[in-house]
């Protein structure tokens, strides 16, 4: 305090550097703690790995993942077939790889989806409040009860199996909770002293809650998201498992695990490796959901 | 004329259990080029009268009901909340309470100031920024060229509140309204505040309307002062004759509450009772159970506006036969 009370009666002093933080010393004590979280950094390694497989899956898959083979049907992992073959003699481990794009995709997108529709409809309805907010948040209520298997079984009648059908049902039942998040967010914040003087500067209500409310609301959003991918992976393999999802020969993890429940204890590998392959993607989504918690200093915003 | 004329203002807030009125009878009249106190204790309807001005009520639930507030020759009631977001900012502009958390944390300070300017005067970015770099200037902000890239958790208090009154200032208004710019900060830093504040304003030739609980500072810089009781002003007039000579037994108790340096060792004066809390305002005067000079009318009449030959308007029954007479 004694210091920075001299800047103010001395210009001369505040050429000192070390007085004032500068932002990028903000920025490397950020990076600093989260390097210090080690299941952050594990769970951004996994993400930037599947990614990077997601990507490079035409390079990285030894094998076709639809060419069938059929002499060489259910052969256990060996170094030819790393993961071994499933039933049309296809290679698990190049399945696998081809997957994880269908998970990325869908995972990607229907939450960015979801995101998109909840926090516009949240927003509007905490940042207007009255009848607006009851009939948004009655809405909100409404497509949080539905469950995401029956919206996808209503959209394969509609509009026929497939991702994009795995994509709607989860960016329609999922949006609920982003709204829900931002609306409490902002609820709370636009009662805050710098809305109130950023109205009297002349703003209208548009400036005020997309320039002003919207960027200081969005921390718990990113998080959730974050974790909801990880959610939306998962639902998309329940699909794909009830064949609601990718459509063969598209090797979606879920679809793949649902072929090999036939001969589930003769030949465990065909509905092992992308089991594995799910879970440690979710873990990834979720370790690093965790860390961008502790990041962004968010306190039990994200129970969902 | 005057640059803003407040005439009997009246407002209440719509709450659970029932409408609260906390001004009834806000009267006063702010020149151009001049500094007005609104002094008052805690709850007695200073902020709200800034926010009625600021046309903020609707956004917390309160409506004018009652009285007038001319600005520029406009009557500001009249106004269609598109009409008033031109206003605000451009033409008046206030300075909130707490300095501390009147700069959204997101942004850099330098861009608060930009984004007031561009609402308000066809400029573009790269034009406004040096002109809120002079600006920041001109407040005393020392290297404002590296202050407008900080974000406020960077910056001391004494500092953050030069960024808001330039902010308040960023696009030339007629009338500044600071309510209790002071209150959040040090005493040493409060001064220079409070002295950069009259320098501003004289400056530019513009109003200010200081609200305060802090006489000294009204003293220091306010060229007229109204004194607000439980929602009415129950005196307005030139500073030095009213600090002299308080007309309103209100006003007359408030200046015996401040220690003076150099006085006896003894208890200080204090105003029997408490501020009455807006549910509970008394009937007729509504100072009449604390006041020295309480007679059996006070309990039932509600004192209007008397305007004393000194030019002081003062709100007591004493002062009734001058009402007559002048009549």
């Amino acid at each position: 305090m004694f210091k920075k009370r001299e800047i103010i009666q001395n210009p001369a002093v505040s050429r000192n550097p070390g007085m004032i933080m500068m932002p990028s010393g903000h920025r490397r004590r950020l990076w600093r703690k989260f390097t210090a979280n080690r299941l952050g950094v594990i769970g951004v390694v996994i993400i930037m790995v599947l990614i990077a497989v997601a990507s490079l899956a035409n390079i990285l898959a030894p094998y076709s993942y639809k060419e069938q083979e059929l002499s060489a049907m259910y052969l256990p992992p060996s170094a030819e077939h790393l993961m071994g073959t499933d039933e049309f003699g296809r290679d698990v481990l190049s399945r696998v790889i081809h997957g994880s794009r269908i998970s990325v995709y869908v995972g990607v997108v229907s939450v960015g989806l979801s995101v998109i529709i909840g926090v516009f409809i949240g927003s509007i309805a905490g940042y207007y409040g009255g009848w607006i907010d009851h009939a948004l948040t009655t809405i909100a209520d409404l497509t949080w009860s539905l469950p995401e298997i029956l919206v996808a079984l209503l959209l394969v009648a509609i509009i026929g199996a497939g991702v994009e059908c795995v994509i709607a049902a989860i960016g329609l039942t999922y949006w609920a909770q982003y709204a829900r998040l931002i609306r409490g967010q902002i609820l709370m914040l636009k009662n805050e002293v710098y809305i109130e003087a950023t109205r009297s500067l002349g703003a209208n209500d548009f400036n005020i809650l997309f320039k002003h409310l919207f960027p200081n609301a969005i921390g718990p959003v990113v998080v959730a998201a974050t974790i909801g991918i990880g959610q939306a992976i998962v639902l998309e393999a329940t699909l794909g498992f009830l064949g609601l999802g990718a459509q063969p020969p598209l090797p979606s993890w879920g679809a793949m695990m649902s072929s090999g429940t036939a001969y589930l204890f003769i030949s465990p590998w065909v509905i092992i490796f992308p089991g594995l392959a799910m879970m440690i993607t979710v873990l990834g989504f979720n370790l690093f959901g965790d860390a961008l918690v502790d990041l962004l200093d968010i306190k039990d915003t994200t129970t969902t | 004329m005057p640059l803003l004329q407040v005439e009997s203002l009246r407002v209440r807030f719509k709450t659970e259990e029932g409408y609260v009125e906390p001004l009834d009878g806000v009267s006063f009249e702010i020149e151009a080029g001049e500094v007005m106190g609104l002094v008052g204790e805690t709850g007695s309807g200073k902020s709200v009268t800034a926010q009625a001005v600021m046309g903020l009520l609707p956004f917390i639930n309160g409506e004018v009901t009652a009285g007038r507030i001319i600005f520029m020759g406009k009557d500001l009631l009249s106004f269609s909340e598109e009409q008033w977001q031109k206003y605000r900012g451009a033409k008046l502009s206030l300075i909130s309470q707490n300095p501390m958390t009147s700069l959204d944390p997101v942004y850099r300070v330098g861009d608060q100031i930009v984004e007031g300017m561009l609402l308000h005067l066809d400029i573009s970015k790269s034009e406004a920024r040096p002109r809120a770099v002079d600006l920041m200037a001109s407040l005393q902000i020392p290297n404002p060229e590296r202050v407008y890239y900080q974000y406020p958790h960077q910056l001391s208090g004494g500092l953050k509140q030069r960024i808001v009154i330039a902010m308040g200032l960023c696009a030339g208004p007629r009338l500044l309204i600071a309510d209790e710019p002071t209150t959040a900060l040090d005493v040493t830093v409060q001064a220079q505040i409070v002295a950069l504040f009259k320098k501003a304003t004289v400056q530019r030739g513009i109003g200010l309307l200081l609200i305060t609980h802090d006489l000294g500072v009204i003293a220091q810089i306010c060229d007229k002062v109204a004194v607000m009781y439980a929602g009415t002003v129950v005196e307005f007039g030139d500073v030095m004759s009213i600090f002299n000579r308080p007309k309103h037994p209100y006003t007359e108790s408030l200046l015996h509450c401040i220690p003076k340096l150099g006085m006896q060792k003894g208890t200080l004066k204090a105003i029997p009772g408490n501020v009455p809390s807006v549910q509970t305002f008394p009937s007729g005067c509504r100072f009449h159970p604390r006041c020295g000079d309480v007679t059996s009318a006070c309990q039932l009449q509600k004192p209007g506006n008397i305007h004393l030959d000194s030019g002081i308007n003062v709100a007591c029954l004493k002062y009734s036969s001058y009402m007559k007479g002048s009549a």
